[in-house]
């Protein structure tokens, strides 16, 4: 009863004073994130106020229903959904790209190297295993630093899950999750985190969504796909990563998109997630559905000048079908 | 008559309530707060087994304290130790050395230090000292007492400037103007009259000092460094940029760790479990007893002796 | 003569010591002036640079577009400070009263005093924890008077054991003249103590202000952060701490701008106020 009347009285002021919708989580999409919400905010004057806190946050703020919608990069499955009563749907995909600090152009890491630099065995950059897929170029004896994350990150997720499938050892020793064990590393808040610590930190090595490197102009290096093929991250290799995705409404859109096959499909990309709660009064929800609908339609072109990938129509349409049934469309 | 004396009775309780909210209500709701929270992970780790444990894995959902709480007691420390002899140093110029109508100017110039909000340490101790510290101090450090044998373990690893070094640094100045404040004070209460008596019978400024103020103010000085150590403990964004957020103990001076208060600061908003979130309520809980008791240590046992004009001065 | 030689020795020895220690410590002092040099210089060099009046006019803008500006958490800032000097200050000056004036005889008065003062040195960011438990989760959100109520609790303990001590200043002969006129405690306290001791009561709700309105940590989990303008304390509000905290540690070099020049405002506001006490503490000592 306490907490309807004090609903109500805090709906009455929020209307009084303009409205806001709230969000919290992932970092990944954040970038992507604020410029759509910069531009729905011209166009209707309603406010998304999404703070970038990890998707770890972004799940457990949806759980306690302290926000109006949760962001997340690792999916829930469909029993965590059912159980925290969540509903869930895909806005983009991205890639996670490894960036570094060093006076060295394009790269090129294989599988058994990133392997060896995040289990820690692999200390300097002048490594046989590195200077083996780069023999042009001028490695130096800096010693590797990597950073990673220190919050709950989805990015983690899907760049763990990377790390499970294409090295057993570390699938073996550390798994995959929003935050791991991590063997070596310093860690860092959020992706922007990261990306600070990278460009301060000389022979720094970590790991960051792709428009988080494009924007602060940090090195990019191409990575060993499945194949056995180095692809450098870009809008194009990331739809070959998808490709493949089935994005079944009746599991929640749940779509691992890592370690995919394909010559061209770059083996760390992923989608992002937003989280709602069943359980709120419809047109809560309702609002937070309009302003997705709305990048649906018109947020394609920012996105792609991001970098990221828009989702095929087939889909979008497949997530309209998907608010619909829960009223909300 | 009778409205004045209902006033009377009115105020007492009203003010009265003000001062049991703030002197026991308020902790007390704190420490039962904390303790509800911690109790999930209470169950699952105990108490030696959380205050032991060197694992903090949220995967696998097993969280243990001690690399936070060797952070926080090691960059606590460690920052003590280097303002220690800096605050004396300075207490003594400002009681003793400097010329009288200076005192002012440099006394305010020390508490100026100290007005200066926390978080504009951490920034400034990471867009400046950090990577001075990467560029040219550390590798120093690394090429001279690196290379002594058994100390020099103290200076392995990878200089990136984020780390125990570089915090422990960054948190020494922050608590300088507190520290020497304090001792200043402690100071300032040798009655003239033994300290003239040291100089009739010939002795030197620095021996007066020495031998007549500073054992007449040591309770005073033991009493400040403790509080100091009390506030280090609790500081959150000085060193929030620069320890590197690794729960792990570190090996070596170079090395990133965490401290209680940075874990929480980074992890509150993101513990997925609830055993997550109540482990770091549980962590909140051993830093509340440890600044708590610490706190009161320095009050009920030191500075119970020394007077109160102090406090007003140094907030 | 052996004995003068000898006494000579000692005394150039003992000069010596004196001289070497004095000028260590005059060093000591010299390197804690530096600091405070250095960092007052970075902040006010670097801030004035980034120092614009889109700053104060323009909310954020994604990073990436021209043109942001931080007046979302400048307002905020101010509002959520205002609302907690509003809640602390009566509670904080309520139980200094208390203690100094009617609790002066009681034990129980002296443990509370004695508990409140230790509380003072209290960890910030416990109290964000205890916000969030009971308040923030219990209304569903992170709302901008959650943060007020923590920066609250902060600042009582600290005004009430500078009121105590500014009104124990006041001398017994003021007190006992309203007690012969016949006064009860309550007058005595309205009429002649408390304007007595205004200006250090003053000097001390200033000095609760420049403190917590430096505070990040209890800030963390209360008001959270926004970046949109808002004047509703039940909403999740920016403030300027917890903007600087979120900007200097991301990657965009115009956060970091950013992140500069709120730095310098905070600092120059907080040494605005601490200076404004001083001086009226000053202005005490000479004229009453």
């Amino acid at each position: 009863m306490k907490r309807l009347v004090l609903a109500g009285v805090m709906s009455t002021l929020c209307l009084a004073f303009g409205e806001v919708i709230n969000g919290a989580g992932a970092s990944f999409p954040y970038p992507l994130y604020s410029r759509w919400a910069h531009a729905y905010y011209k166009e209707t004057g309603i406010r998304i106020n999404y703070q970038s806190i990890g998707s770890g946050g972004g799940v457990r703020q949806i759980r306690n229903r302290t926000v109006d919608f949760g962001a997340s990069d690792a999916p829930l499955k469909p029993s965590e959904a059912k159980k925290y009563n969540l509903a869930q749907f895909p806005t983009v995909i991205g890639g996670v790209v490894l960036s570094y600090n060093l006076p060295v152009k394009d790269l090129k890491l294989s599988t058994s190297a990133v392997c060896g630099i995040f289990l820690g065995k692999i200390k300097r950059w002048n490594h046989p295993e590195i200077k083996k897929a780069n023999p042009d170029k001028d490695l130096p004896d800096t010693r590797i630093t990597v950073i990673r994350r220190s919050d709950g990150s989805g990015t983690t997720w899907i760049f763990t899950n990377y790390l499970s499938k294409a090295c057993p050892e570390w699938k073996e020793k550390v798994g995959y999750g929003k935050a791991v064990n991590w063997p070596t590393g310093i860690g860092a808040k959020g992706n922007e985190g990261v990306a600070n610590y990278i460009r301060r930190v000389k022979g720094a090595i970590g790991y960051v969504e792709f428009a988080y490197a494009i924007e602060n102009d940090l090195k990019v290096a191409s990575v060993e796909n499945r194949e056995g093929n180095f692809v450098k991250p870009s809008v194009e290799t990331f739809k070959a990563a998808a490709s493949g995705a089935k994005w079944d409404p009746s599991k929640d859109f749940y779509e691992i998109l890592t370690w995919q096959p394909g010559k061209n499909a770059y083996p760390i990309a992923g989608a992002t997630f937003i989280l709602l709660a069943k359980d709120y009064p419809k047109e809560r929800n309702r609002k937070v559905i309009r302003f997705f609908d709305w990048a649906f339609r018109k947020g394609d072109k920012m996105a792609l000048d991001l970098h990221y990938v828009p989702l095929p129509e087939e889909v979008k349409e497949k997530i309209r079908a998907y608010w619909r049934a829960n009223g909300w469309y | 008559m009778e409205r004045k004396r209902i006033v009377e009775r009115l105020s007492v309780v009203f003010l009265g309530s003000f001062a049991l909210f703030v002197g026991m209500v308020f902790p007390l709701l704190t420490l039962g707060v904390l303790l509800i929270e911690a109790i999930p992970a209470f169950e699952k780790f105990g108490l030696i087994g959380f205050l032991f444990g060197r694992t903090w894995d949220p995967v696998r959902e097993v969280f243990g304290a001690l690399p936070a709480l060797f952070g926080t007691l090691l960059v606590t420390f460690l920052a003590s130790a280097i303002a220690l002899p800096v605050s004396v140093g300075i207490a003594v110029f400002i009681a003793e050395i400097c010329p009288r109508r200076l005192k002012p100017l440099f006394s305010t110039a020390v508490e100026l230090l100290g007005a200066i909000p926390s978080i504009i340490y951490g920034m400034w101790g990471l867009f400046v000292i950090a990577p001075l510290m990467a560029e040219y101090v550390e590798p120093f450090l690394q090429n001279t007492f690196g290379r002594i044998p058994l100390f020099g373990r103290l200076f392995e690893g990878v200089p990136t400037g984020v780390d125990a070094l570089t915090s422990s640094f960054v948190l020494s100045i922050m608590i300088i103007p507190f520290m020497s404040a304090v001792v200043k004070d402690a100071f300032e209460m040798t009655p003239p009259l033994l300290k003239e008596a040291g100089y009739s019978l010939g002795a030197t400024k620095w021996e007066v000092i020495r031998h007549v103020v500073i054992p007449y103010a040591l309770p005073g000085i033991m009493g400040g460094l403790i509080l100091s150590l009390g506030r280090a403990l609790g500081e959150t964004m000085a060193v929030a940029f620069l320890t590197g957020n690794v729960h792990r103990i570190p090996t070596s001076l170079l090395e990133p760790l965490t401290t209680i208060t940075v874990a929480i600061a980074n992890e509150f908003t993101e513990a997925v479990s609830d055993v997550y979130l109540s482990s770091l309520y549980y962590l909140a809980l051993i830093l509340f007893v440890l600044s708590f008791g610490l706190l009161l240590v320095a009050k009920f046992l030191i500075l119970e002796r020394l007077g109160r004009r102090w406090r007003a001065a140094t907030l | 003569m052996e004995g003068g030689d000898a006494l000579r020795r000692n005394i150039s020895k003992r000069k010596a010591v004196n001289f070497i220690m004095l000028s260590l410590s005059t060093l000591t002092a010299l390197y804690g002036l530096i600091w405070l040099f250095w960092i007052l210089a970075d902040v006010i060099v670097n801030g004035l640079r980034f120092v614009s009046p889109d700053l104060f006019l323009n909310d954020p803008a994604p990073p990436g577009v021209e043109g942001g500006g931080l007046r979302h958490a400048f307002v905020g800032h101010f509002i959520i400070t205002a609302l907690a000097t509003l809640i602390g200050v009566p509670i904080g000056i309520g139980a200094g009263l208390f203690f100094a004036e009617y609790g002066r005889h009681s034990k129980l008065a002296g443990y509370l005093r004695s508990v409140t003062d230790v509380i003072v040195s209290f960890p910030s960011i416990v109290v964000g924890t205890l916000v969030y438990a009971i308040l923030v989760k219990p209304v569903g959100h992170f709302m901008g008077i959650a943060g007020s109520v923590a920066l609250a609790l902060l600042m009582i303990p600290v005004i009430a054991i500078t009121t105590d001590e500014i009104l124990r200043l006041v001398p017994n002969s003021l007190r006992e003249a309203g007690y012969a006129l016949g006064a009860y405690r309550w007058q005595v306290v309205k009429d002649i103590t408390l304007p007595a001791a205004k200006r250090g009561i003053l000097t001390g709700v200033i000095l609760g202000i420049a403190r917590i309105a430096g505070e990040t940590a209890p800030l963390l989990f209360t008001s959270f952060n926004s970046n949109f303008l808002t004047f509703n304390p039940f909403e999740a509000m920016a403030s300027l701490t917890v903007t600087i905290f979120q900007y200097a540690m991301g990657p965009y070099k115009e956060w970091h701008g950013q992140a500069w020049a709120a730095a310098f405002i905070l600092t120059a506001g907080t040494l605005l106020f601490f200076i404004t006490a001083k001086a009226i503490v000053h202005g005490m000592r000479r004229y009453g």
